[in-house]
């Protein structure tokens, strides 16, 4: 008589949002930021930070596009052959880049003219890819979900903060409402103004390497407060 | 001699990494080391000069309107570039591993990551806005290739020395690199002014 092996019932755990699954949404906010920690989705945050508006969508973009392709390469982890995974992978996100690309010409022409070639360029973001390698393709797909809002949120934090210094010292705007100028749309006008009569735009922020003295900064700011960062990298 | 003036272009006087930033995330992440650094910028010199032509071929041959299907199916152009991309860089990524298993394990999840180095696609949409002909988009590849080796052998050179530096702890590292970077950024912005058809 062959002898029946007893195979134990693995037992599915169940789907909660506990303790370890709020720290997948808050962890990429601080100790595992994908821009300042994990030097991850630079490329974009210098391109796109010259204004708090498309840095703004183009958070968005990349939130919406990295939960659901870490929902979709998790649901298909135990599916996909080896040698095929990285061409899956980007057939997934070129997807729905798409749908992104073209919602956003549908809902906001403008904010689409303004970030003509990046959203594109979200295919190549390498926070995306990066998630999905190192935790969509080994975890089941609501943690998938919940890594993929926090990394996004984090990265979209970044962005606003290093747009808004960007554009408020190389434009005088913030989300284009016009703030300090020289001439009398802006709220303070500084050829009229007595106190800040002296003030002048200054133009290298709105170029590329002042993006990544800025980044610097706020690299240096962000491991100041929270110590556990430093000499990480 | 336009070759050659292409060339130059691409490596010094638009360098992908420099005046572009384009491929930030492998630039910062591998350049500890200059051994590290080398083994990078000599895969992506291997890469680009390879895709370029191909995706050339692809765009004039496939996608255009004097190619074989006789349609314009310039809306596929991003995901066949990627295709190409991606097949030549997993290519890549065998020949490394069996010919040097220890620069594999060093450069870890970044040779895979050279798929979505964005300097790789940007190169090749911008060589399909130059209207570039068959060699030049060769000398392009080549040359683009070789501009993102020196930037990235440079900054890993300067962060190993910059290593025994009195550096601000919590500065220490990548918030050094990223201002070294801006730096060598604007240094390059004043070679943007040549003329390339002065060679």
């Amino acid at each position: 008589m062959a002898e029946t092996a007893v195979i134990a019932k693995k037992e599915k755990a169940p789907i909660q949002f506990g303790k370890k699954e709020r720290k997948l949404i808050t962890d990429p906010l601080n100790d595992s930021n994908p821009i300042t920690v994990q030097v991850l989705g630079i490329c974009s945050a210098l391109a796109v930070t010259t204004g708090m508006k498309n840095a703004f969508v183009m958070s968005i973009a990349v939130v919406f596009v990295c939960v659901f392709s870490n929902i979709l390469t998790s649901v298909l982890r135990n599916s996909i052959p080896k040698q095929v995974r990285m061409i899956v992978q980007l057939v997934i996100i070129a997807t729905l880049v798409t749908i992104v690309e073209l919602t956003l010409k549908a809902v906001s022409f403008e904010s689409y003219k303004a970030l003509s070639v990046f959203i594109g360029l979200i295919i190549t973001n390498c926070i995306i890819m990066g998630r999905l390698e190192a935790f969509a393709s080994g975890n089941r797909p609501w943690e998938s979900a919940l890594d993929g809002l926090g990394n996004g949120i984090g990265y979209g934090i970044i962005l606003l903060i290093v747009a808004f210094f960007r554009e408020f010292f190389g434009k005088g705007t913030i989300f284009d409402v016009k703030i300090i100028g020289a001439t009398s749309e802006y709220f303070i006008n500084t050829s009229e103004s007595w106190l800040f009569g002296w003030y002048e735009n200054n133009n290298l922020m709105v170029l590329f390497p002042a993006a990544m003295f800025v980044i610097g900064i706020v690299i240096w700011v962000h491991r100041s407060w929270n110590p556990k960062l430093v000499d990480v990298s | 001699m336009e070759l050659v003036n292409v060339f130059i272009k691409a490596a010094f006087i638009e360098n992908l990494a420099l005046a572009y930033f384009l491929g930030m995330c492998s630039y910062l992440a591998v350049s500890k080391t200059v051994k590290t650094a080398f083994g990078l910028g000599l895969a992506v010199i291997f890469v680009l000069g390879i895709t370029m032509p191909i995706n050339w071929v692809i765009n004039v041959f496939l996608l255009g309107e004097n190619g074989i299907f006789g349609m314009d199916l310039t809306f596929l152009r991003l995901i066949l570039f990627i295709a190409v991309i991606a097949s030549m860089v997993q290519l890549v990524e065998m020949v490394i591993e069996k010919f040097s298993p220890a620069l594999y394990n060093s450069l870890g999840i970044f040779l895979p990551l050279i798929t979505v180095n964005c300097a790789i696609l940007g190169g090749s949409l911008f060589m399909v806005a130059g209207e570039y002909s068959f060699g030049e988009s060769v000398a392009f590849g080549l040359g683009g290739g070789f501009g993102w080796f020196l930037a990235i052998i440079a900054i890993a050179a300067i962060r190993e020395k910059i290593r025994y530096s009195d550096v601000p702890p919590a500065l220490r590292g990548l918030g050094m690199a990223f201002i070294l970077t801006g730096l060598m950024g604007m240094a390059f912005m004043g070679l943007m002014g040549i003329d390339p058809n002065a060679f």
